[in-house]
């Protein structure tokens, strides 16, 4: 069941479940999983690009783990001239309508963290959507005993929005935690 | 089609600068599957005719970066660089983790083969719309680090600007080259994420000697179909769970073993293999672990057993360093090999060969034999421009500089350690072949034969058609077929292995390929084998091996041991020539190791008789 934004802020008790997928990127390996198991879930087939999570690695050791924040207020969903997108009212996931989607690419530069693509087979905007509920990435990432993604069971908070960062920012601040002064060149 | 391929291959000419999608049959990838074999067969095809008067930095030696059709979808995605080698003027297929091999098939190419010469540096981006040459005149003589830097973030504006709508562009999977690679350092790799390399055969070499430093590639497209996707991502699932229940290798990686390989089996190389018994424990893992891993669990694509950790010096005078943990080979290379003891004074030279594009095994092996010379008087300070004393990490960097720029002494060490000793004993009058430690010019891994307590024995590298490639070995010329000899063709990584027989159905569930284990130890890995023999037995120009007197250890592999608890224990050299003789029978190559006509025409390589022929007058 999919509303719209100011329908969900106003659903009050019937979030019956919002969940979350905390990044821990220092835990992240870079093994690219977690891309392979999204895109099997929902293209089909091993296909990283089509990915809703995407590893970003602008230097070796620094592997940042991209996807939707899912904000509180939504920016993405807002800017969409066509109600293509909407608000998972279980899990507070960002749900594209795929058949409504003009690919205009609103979306992605509403988006805080530029974290939308558009789907590299039919073009439509791409988000997490937590694979309702129980998200494949989460699964493989603590199968592997990394746990750079997490989920937890989370009710909806501002510092949501924090997370939508650009990818390459919050790379700087890793490096600089790995690599001390030297972290301030490498990227 | 063949499962597991993306369907072409990028055929680039640098002197006519033009770039071309070239097919290769379906007969041929079946026969040859990728990686390593393939390159084999691709380079015998287009040059095998003039081979020996073609040297591996000739322009028209052809720079391969193949990837495999298991490559990407098996866990643990490398690709394979081969060619002519400059250094074993036979063909080395030579592997590294990094994420450009499945970007390439995702762009949808299943490898890149270069020819000719560019006239000014240049590299070569590859994406979904093709192939392209690009000026590199402003990354050329930048270390490792600067290149990743610079390209990663001139791609990815590139990409935009192109395509900007389509939300956020990622980092290409790129190979390159430093320094060493661009002075045409004959033993230098190609690189990739500052500390993974492709080391062995020097086609870091091949890469300068074509103005060529760098290739990246981009795809957006998924990985390539398969024969039966169902059970590939059943076996998919099933690699990883065996792969995440090795705990203690997932942990410590090989970097505990620089400790351990000296103390516990006597095989590592320490101050040019003079000694490979040491029991300090300052090489010990902890001492790694504890002050400088910075990620303590770091992968490659498609990998769950994070072999790899990160280490970072963040003070002294060092500070700044990045590095893999380094790995075993690494700290018994840069480290006790040198008679460096320390772990940051390893980490630091580790990080300084790889940023100049030296191969961490191959630079360092020169590097220690040229310091051994200096202790026996042979070169001299004045060679150098300064001492060189055993465990001075200063003095190593100095030298690791002067050989990348191929300054004083370091333009004749430049060419590897054979041609190095062959021409410095011209000079001074000394035999300098007994500190040479290499097998048909490939300087041998970190792993010694005297104790015999390693995985390493008397003809791993002796038989070997890579020489001293450690991980690519000799042993009864049937059980290896499905071991390196097709993890390098099918181009997935050794560390991320399986029973052999759950790695051939997945390689059946991807390809299709009426394949069998059997298949591969009859057929296709002798096949592979064998032309690879031929190639390194045709040699030329400047070196050609000879049959049985060059399929031997080095003289220092004949030493008894003068320490440890294995001490006076040496190779067996009667062993070495039976179980040499028995290697060339199982494989049905005459006494002296040259492929008979019946065993030529068994393996459908008919038309390599003709130069075979020549060498058993």
């Amino acid at each position: 069941m999919a509303t719209r934004t100011d329908e969900y802020k106003n659903s009050g008790d019937k979030m019956s479940d919002p969940i979350w997928i905390v990044r821990d990127y220092e835990r992240c390996t870079g093994c690219q999983r977690c891309e392979l198991a999204c895109s099997i879930h929902h293209d089909g087939w091993m296909w990283p690009e089509a990915s809703r999570v995407r590893v970003f690695m602008p230097f070796p050791g620094v592997e940042v783990p991209h996807l939707c924040a899912q904000c509180d207020d939504y920016p993405c969903v807002e800017s969409c001239p066509v109600d293509a997108l909407s608000v998972d009212e279980k899990t507070t996931a960002v749900i594209v309508d795929r058949e409504a989607c003009t690919s205009c690419g609103l979306c992605i530069k509403a988006c805080p963290g530029d974290v939308p693509t558009l789907h590299p087979g039919d073009n439509k905007a791409n988000i997490c959507d937590l694979c309702d509920g129980d998200p494949e990435c989460v699964k493989v990432c603590h199968e592997a005993k990394y746990d750079a993604l997490r989920l937890v069971h989370e009710s909806m908070s501002k510092n949501r929005k924090l997370f939508a960062r650009d990818p390459i920012d919050v790379a700087k601040d890793i490096a600089v935690k790995l690599f001390g002064e030297k972290g301030e060149e490498v990227i | 089609m063949p499962g597991g391929y993306a369907g072409k291959f990028l055929d680039v000419d640098l002197s006519r600068e033009k770039v071309k999608d070239t097919v290769i049959d379906d007969e041929t990838l079946e026969a040859y599957f990728g990686g390593r074999g393939l390159g084999a067969k691709i380079i015998w095809d287009r040059i095998g005719k003039k081979w020996s008067k073609i040297d591996g930095l000739d322009p028209d030696n052809i720079f391969m970066a193949l990837t495999g059709p298991m490559t990407g979808i098996y866990p643990g995605g490398r690709i394979c660089c081969t060619g002519k080698s400059p250094v074993s003027n036979g063909t080395v297929g030579s592997t590294a983790s990094t994420e450009f091999a499945p970007e390439l098939k995702m762009a949808g190419y299943d490898g890149v083969l270069v020819t000719g010469k560019a006239s000014s540096p240049v590299y070569i981006l590859v994406t979904d719309d093709g192939g392209e040459i690009r000026d590199a005149s402003h990354i050329w003589g930048k270390v490792g680090e600067e290149t990743i830097k610079i390209l990663n973030k001139e791609v990815v504006d590139s990409l935009t600007e192109k395509k900007p709508n389509i939300g956020r562009w990622r980092e290409p999977g790129t190979i390159y080259i430093g320094p060493a690679g661009e002075n045409m350092v004959r033993n230098a790799a190609v690189m990739s994420k500052i500390c993974h390399a492709a080391g062995y055969g020097g086609y870091g070499a091949v890469m300068g000697s074509k103005n060529l430093k760098a290739i990246a590639a981009k795809g957006r497209g998924s990985l390539p179909e398969v024969f039966a996707p169902e059970a590939v991502k059943l076996l998919w699932k099933k690699v990883h769970e065996r792969s995440i229940s090795r705990d203690a290798f997932r942990r410590m990686g090989t970097g505990y073993a620089g400790w351990s390989v000296g103390a516990n089996t006597s095989s590592e190389p320490v101050r040019n293999w003079q000694e490979e018994w040491h029991d300090e424990r300052s090489m010990g893992g902890p001492m790694f672990e504890t002050r400088y891993w910075v990620k303590k669990y770091w992968a490659d694509f498609n990998c769950t057993v994070s072999c790899m950790k990160i280490s970072c010096i963040k003070s002294g005078k060092w500070k700044g360093d990045i590095t893999d943990m380094p790995d075993y080979e690494l700290e018994a290379y840069c480290g006790t090999n040198f008679g460096i003891f320390d772990a940051g004074d390893t980490i630091h030279m580790s990080a300084v060969i790889d940023n100049l594009g030296h191969s961490g095994i191959n630079g360092p092996n020169t590097m220690a034999f040229a310091a051994e010379l200096y202790q026996r008087g042979i070169l001299k300070e004045e060679d150098f421009g300064f001492k060189i004393e055993w465990g001075d990490a200063e003095a190593f960097t100095k030298l690791a500089w002067l050989i990348a720029k191929r300054e004083k002494i370091g333009d004749i060490l430049a060419e590897g350690t054979y041609r190095a000793a062959k021409k410095i004993g011209e000079m001074r009058g000394v035999d300098c072949m007994p500190y040479a430690v290499h097998v048909k010019g490939i300087e041998i891994g970190a792993h010694g034969t005297r104790s015999d307590e390693d995985y390493t024995h008397d003809i791993s590298y002796a038989a070997s058609v890579q020489g001293g490639d450690h991980t690519s070995t000799a042993s009864d010329g049937f059980r290896e077929m499905t071991g390196a000899v097709f993890s390098d063709s099918g181009v997935y990584c050794n560390f991320c292995s399986a029973p052999t027989e759950l790695i051939f159905d997945y390689a059946k569930a991807i390809t299709g390929y009426h394949m069998s284990i059997d298949s591969w130890r009859r057929w296709n890995g002798p096949r592979i084998i064998t032309l690879q023999r031929a190639l390194v037995l045709l040699g030329g120009p400047d070196v050609t091996w000879e049959p049985i007197k060059d399929d031997d250890n080095p003289p220092r592999f004949y030493e008894p041991l003068p320490s440890g608890p294995h001490k006076g224990r040496t190779t067996d050299r009667a062993l070495v020539e039976s179980k040499r003789a028995t290697y060339y029978e199982t494989l049905g190559w005459d006494q002296r190791g040259i492929p008979t006509k019946e065993t030529l025409n068994r393996l459908d390589l008919g038309d390599v008789e003709p130069s075979m022929k020549k060498l058993r007058k």
